[in-house]
């Protein structure tokens, strides 16, 4: 079973914002509201470094642990998706994403905060696969059609990577080795955990006493 | 006589005012589709047939590795 997993290469990001746009129309994303966005850090310095960031579908999501009422749940296939039905759109979630990802629409004429919009993994939500109360709702549900995100699938420099977590850290790992440099994968431990995480912790050696 | 009929009027509708509120019950979370049940074939990829786990499976390795240029570079 593939466990769908997202890694944005800091070294082939160009801050195109192409991204940004194959999410925004694909799944007719409202004023307002950015699913994905590009981070650029030190902009106009040489060597600036651009990553695209999104909803990264944690392992074990701060967002779900979070929730007063229990809208989030994970697919079979690791993607952190909600039901709109359920979300009450308190914010907690957004406090304790530690990517930004939750956004809230602003609705009516005092601007109210709306339900919480964040990216699906183009997986669309609870409602019928393809149907056009899920595309209301949440967009395009790109998955059910045997497809992959469209920022990822779009991406003209390969730079964001989406799919199945051994394949796309396969690639990258490929990559790193050729080019020799930019082994960092930017929110890959916060998202996926570190290999030390949820390790048994290690005995301390005792210290020689003195007699 | 006047007093008693505003009294009237306003006490039928200080009891009528609920009558406007929404149930406030709480709805639990609807239950999703597997991935590979796809009920709008309209869209689905060139090659790839819906409702078939392995197929999905196939299709999901395939569509990732089209991510990697150097299949196509070296």
């Amino acid at each position: 079973m593939a466990r769908m997993k997202f890694i944005c290469d800091a070294e082939r990001c160009i801050e195109c914002n192409g991204c940004v746009t194959a999410c925004k129309a694909e799944h007719d994303v409202p004023w307002g509201v950015n699913r994905r966005r590009v981070v650029t850090l030190n902009d106009g310095i040489p060597g600036e470094k651009s990553i695209s960031v999104a909803c990264m579908h944690c392992s074990d999501a701060p967002c779900m642990a979070v929730c007063p009422v229990d809208c989030f749940y994970h697919t079979d296939e690791g993607v952190v998706l909600h039901d709109k039905d359920v979300c009450i759109g308190c914010g907690y979630c957004s406090y304790a994403c530690p990517f930004g990802a939750p956004q809230f629409p602003t609705n009516g004429t005092f601007g109210l905060r709306g339900k919480m919009d964040k990216c699906t993994f183009c997986a669309g939500g609870p409602e019928a696969n393809g149907s056009e109360a899920e595309y209301e709702k949440y967009g395009r549900n790109r998955l059910a059609e045997g497809k992959l995100p469209a920022c990822a699938e779009m991406c003209s420099t390969k730079a964001l990577l989406g799919g199945d977590g051994d394949v796309v850290a396969d690639i990258f790992r490929t990559r790193v080795l050729n080019r020799g440099k930019g082994s960092e994968v930017w929110g890959w431990g916060t998202a996926y955990g570190k290999p030390t995480q949820g390790a048994p912790a290690q005995p301390v050696p005792k210290e020689p006493t003195k007699s | 006589m006047k007093p008693l009929v505003f009294i009237t009027v306003a006490v039928l509708a200080s009891q009528l005012a609920a009558c406007g509120e929404k149930v406030q019950t709480a709805t639990p979370r609807k239950a999703d589709q597997k991935v590979w049940q796809s009920n709008d074939p309209a869209y689905t990829a060139a090659g790839y047939k819906a409702g078939d786990a392995a197929a999905w499976d196939a299709q999901n390795r395939q569509r990732t590795q089209a991510q990697n240029e150097y299949n196509r570079t070296r």
